[in-house]
């Protein structure tokens, strides 16, 4: 039991340096799905849709826009490699609390053999 | 960096079209739930929070396949291999849930489409040709390595063509320079260069766990389906 939570541990490590530290360095081109998305489209330098027709064209804002952590950064730090960065920690930590809780709790419990089902 | 959109955003496919794959989703998370609660134990249960948090932290992680397109993993040939099918869907789906909720990744009525693309066809996907492959090819590390890869390629083209699927059902923009077919073409041939760096990902990842901690990949724990003990067996 001892080895599996030095596991975890190791893995969250890892998880906690890719998205504080290696995000920065990935790609900001749009993905797969954006540029098909977009496609059809004229867009001007911000990225914004001008003109022509295309999947994303009435597309809408998400509802979350606002949130402290929208779109990868934190609201108000001016340094957009600390403000991904720490976005990134943040939201490993709360996918990990919210998927290991969740799962903590649906888990089937070992029981002794006369109480089981 | 600009606004990062991974994911679907609210408004392109139809309010109708969005609340029938709500409801798909919802349906099929339960089920999910219900099924992956016999795979987790006390030892998958944190084991799968963890998936949950590195398929978030390598999401950020975008990288070229193209000039001027990038991609990322989704994640389902993955989760599939470590937790298993039912818990590997869900595990998605939480990064799906927390990106829309409070990354704003991924608009919050689009959350159905997205976890039916990502987390369901993905890790369905996936899982089927984990099943068939570990069948074939030897289980080792090597074996391992190249089931996450060829499982991650189709499970991303696949999930690409199901959201070709939705705007056919519901998109709301008429598309006059393009149509639906050549949109499935761009958007299978991107996919194809997406699973390709999901693979590689997947396959190093999978591998080095299996190398460090056999005991905690769920596709090495043998061939049959994995069934929970009766209470019968527990007790003899």
């Amino acid at each position: 039991m001892k080895k599996t939570t030095w596991f975890i541990l190791g893995g969250l490590l890892v998880a906690l340096l890719l998205a504080g530290v290696a995000s920065n360095f990935a790609s900001g081109s749009p993905d797969g799905l954006d540029s098909a998305s977009t496609k059809g489209c004229t867009l001007n330098e911000n990225d914004e849709i001008t003109g022509g027709s295309c999947m994303a064209q009435n597309a809408k804002d998400n509802e979350t826009s606002d949130s402290p952590l929208a779109d990868y950064q934190i609201n108000g730090i001016g340094n957009s490699y600390v403000s991904t960065g720490l976005a990134g920690v943040a939201g490993v930590l709360l996918t990990f609390l919210v998927g290991g809780g969740l799962f903590w709790l649906v888990r089937s419990r070992k029981q002794p053999a006369e109480t089981r089902e | 960096m600009d606004a990062v959109a991974l994911h679907i955003s609210n408004g392109v496919l139809d309010g109708p079209v969005s609340a029938v794959y709500g409801v798909i989703a919802l349906v099929a998370l339960a089920y999910c739930i219900s099924r992956g609660r016999r795979d987790l134990d006390d030892r998958l249960a944190p084991m799968a929070g963890l998936v949950a948090a590195f398929i978030f932290a390598v999401q950020m992680l975008n990288f070229p396949v193209l000039p001027g397109v990038s991609g990322h993993l989704l994640g389902g040939a993955m989760a599939a291999l470590l937790v298993g099918p039912w818990v590997g869907a869900l595990c998605v789906s939480v990064v799906l849930i927390v990106q829309a909720l409070v990354i704003a990744d991924g608009g919050v009525t689009a959350l159905g489409a997205n976890i039916t693309n990502m987390a369901l066809v993905g890790t369905g996907v996936a899982y089927l040709l984990i099943f068939l492959l570990l069948r074939i090819l030897p289980r080792t590390p090597t074996g391992l390595g190249i089931t996450a890869f060829v499982a991650s390629v189709f499970a991303v083209v696949a999930a690409s063509q199901s959201f070709v699927l939705q705007y056919a059902l519901g998109g709301t923009t008429d598309l006059d320079h393009y149509s639906l077919g050549a949109i499935a073409g761009v958007m299978a041939g991107t996919h194809v260069l997406i699973g390709i760096g999901e693979g590689l990902i997947a396959a190093v990842t999978v591998v080095t766990v299996a190398k460090t901690r056999p005991d905690l990949v769920y596709a090495l724990r043998g061939l049959k389906p994995v069934r929970p003990a009766t209470a019968a067996e527990v007790a003899a």
